[in-house]
């Protein structure tokens, strides 16, 4: 086994040469494939999965992981800690409206190609309701590109970038092409991180009236979208606390902080109604979406997008 | 006696809209008054203008305290209407098991919006309860609670405008922790107003036809406070009479 570490564009990529077949790492996809060692039901799931990815040959992760010795194992989570602080500071000036536009690009991109492959994938999209609406949320998400697109000044613009390569394996964790529970499971996880994100976002375009309308129109539509694909999974439109409604252990990130029970002061738990039946605690937490970071938006998709454009 | 409100455009010259009060509705015919603000014209700065009576009727202001009391409003209204829908006689029996789910959950969700609103505003007024607007009255005229479909179709029109109001508005917004709130709030709006499509329509993506989500840029549709207020107004549930001179 052979290990090289390498420094790109602020980041550490890692690439691990086992048995004559390279299996490369940026630091954000090792920690989320060290991390999925960390859940047996995970790897139950994906046991029969494993087996068929090239990228990893017969060898399953977790054996790779412990015949690595102990001193490597230290070395590959050395780097991620380091790496992870040098994200943080070189991040926080991303907060330009350009830097808003080309965070939602990147996940517009993300959602269309994987639709898109779904809607080719003969025999997953169950004709009818399904079929309709990954055919109507598609071609919202092709309007989104274009609408952003422009917003960035066009495909000539030097803020424009190409859509890159995804692997929604996340490494081999998913196969949500032949898996149409894990295809609806990804959507749902796709949406829900949209409108966090765009809602994350919209402080930066304050300054950019058009363009801040322009993203919450998105938002507002990635938001009925989200509320769709999980009513097709026999899941509530809105997030239930921090529940992730039956999605694998590693779709939490897109959950974790929706539990946010205080809203502008009040504490939502205790709200009541003089004349109408009693609220359930758990309702303020489903009467708010919460937004999510850059850093935890590139996070969630740093699992899907091996060379992320932004980092 | 029914008092009733209306929305009227003047002043081309301000783009500002300004919403008239009829004291008085006489079979069908509104009385319109269209009296200004003194200092309409003379380059005041909206934002300044805090929500309050002016003329005897109560103004939303301008600024982020006048859209946020313009949400309150329609919170208001849409808590109004959630909360008679589940206290119907029949809600057991005109609603499915799902469709009972999905409009407690509305109950639930846009009452904790509309106190969220008053809280915010109370804040940002210094709790002077001269500047909040007072509790609204509303009727729903021949609106049968017991009719699922008038219903669902009733909740679809508040969801689709509520969610059209805020995308709207949020650039009037000039704090961004009043922006983050409205966005938090209208995200889940749209979440309802996916939901009701789809239960009045399953098929043929409903959810986000034409008619809300603009087919050839996939985005939402967005509707100045003016064009929502007209819409309201047309509506006709609410019974307090309310001016909105200095929106946007």
């Amino acid at each position: 086994m052979r290990l090289k570490i390498w420094a790109i564009s602020k980041r550490l990529l890692l690439q691990i040469t086992f048995r004559n077949q390279p299996l490369n790492f940026t630091t954000m996809n090792l920690i989320k494939f060290i991390e999925s060692f960390t859940d047996d039901n995970a790897l139950r799931q994906n046991a029969s999965r494993r087996q068929s990815l090239g990228q990893l040959g017969t060898i399953g992760k977790k054996s790779l992981l412990a015949a690595m010795p102990t001193g490597l194992l230290t070395l590959l989570l050395v780097p991620q800690k380091s790496a992870a602080a040098t994200t943080l500071t070189t991040t926080a000036d991303n907060n330009s409206p350009t830097d808003a536009l080309r965070l939602a690009l990147l996940l517009e991109y993300l959602d269309s190609e994987f639709y898109q492959t779904g809607l080719d994938t003969n025999g997953l999209i169950p004709a009818g309701r399904d079929r309709d609406s990954f055919t109507k949320i598609v071609n919202n998400e092709y309007g989104h590109i274009n609408t952003l697109v422009q917003a960035l000044g066009g495909t000539g613009s030097p803020n424009y970038f190409e859509k890159p390569e995804f692997d929604y394996t996340a490494g081999g964790l998913f196969d949500p092409f032949n898996n149409y529970d894990q295809f609806l499971a990804l959507s749902q996880s796709f949406e829900d991180t949209g409108v966090r994100a765009y809602k994350g976002q919209s402080p930066n375009l304050i300054s950019k009236p058009e363009m801040l309308q322009a993203a919450l129109q998105i938002h507002a539509t990635e938001s009925r979208q989200a509320a769709e694909i999980r009513r097709l999974r026999g899941a509530k439109g809105w997030i239930q606390g921090n529940n992730r409604d039956g999605l694998p252990p590693q779709a939490q990130p897109v959950y974790n902080g929706e539990e946010m029970a205080t809203q502008a002061g009040v504490n939502t738990a205790q709200v009541n109604n003089t004349g109408g039946p009693a609220i359930p605690s758990i309702a303020g937490t489903e009467a708010f979406d919460e937004p999510l970071t850059r850093e935890q938006v590139l996070s969630i998709a740093g699992m899907f997008t091996p060379v992320n454009p932004l980092e | 006696m029914k008092e009733t409100f209306k929305v009227k455009e003047v002043g081309l010259s301000n783009r500002r809209s300004f919403l008239k009060i009829s004291g008085l509705a006489m079979a069908g015919t509104a009385l319109l008054f269209t009296g200004c603000s003194d200092d309409d014209d003379t380059g005041t700065n909206n934002n300044n203008q805090m929500p309050g009576i002016r003329n005897g009727v109560f103004d939303f202001g301008g600024g982020d305290n006048g859209i946020l009391t313009y949400a309150y409003a329609l919170e208001q209204l849409e808590a109004d209407f959630y909360t008679r829908v589940v206290n119907g006689n029949t809600f057991g029996s005109t609603f499915n098991t799902d469709e009972q789910a999905v409009l407690a959950d509305l109950y639930h969700h846009e009452v904790i919006h509309r106190e969220v609103l008053k809280q915010a505003i109370n804040t940002a007024v210094n709790n002077n309860q001269q500047q909040v607007l007072p509790n609204l009255n509303f009727d729903y005229g021949a609106l049968n609670f017991g009719n699922r479909s008038q219903v669902l179709e009733i909740a679809k029109k508040l969801e689709d405008t509520g969610v059209a109001a805020y995308n709207g508005a949020g650039k009037y917004l000039e704090s961004a922790a009043n922006l983050t709130l409205a966005g938090k709030i209208v995200s889940v709006e749209s979440r309802h107003a996916s939901v009701i499509r789809s239960l009045i329509n399953p098929d043929d993506a409903f959810f986000a036809a034409n008619d809300v989500v603009e087919p050839s840029t996939g985005k939402n549709i967005a509707r100045e406070p003016s064009q929502v207020l007209n819409e309201i107004e047309d509506m006709g549930y609410i019974q307090t009479a309310f001016t909105a001179n200095y929106l946007s």
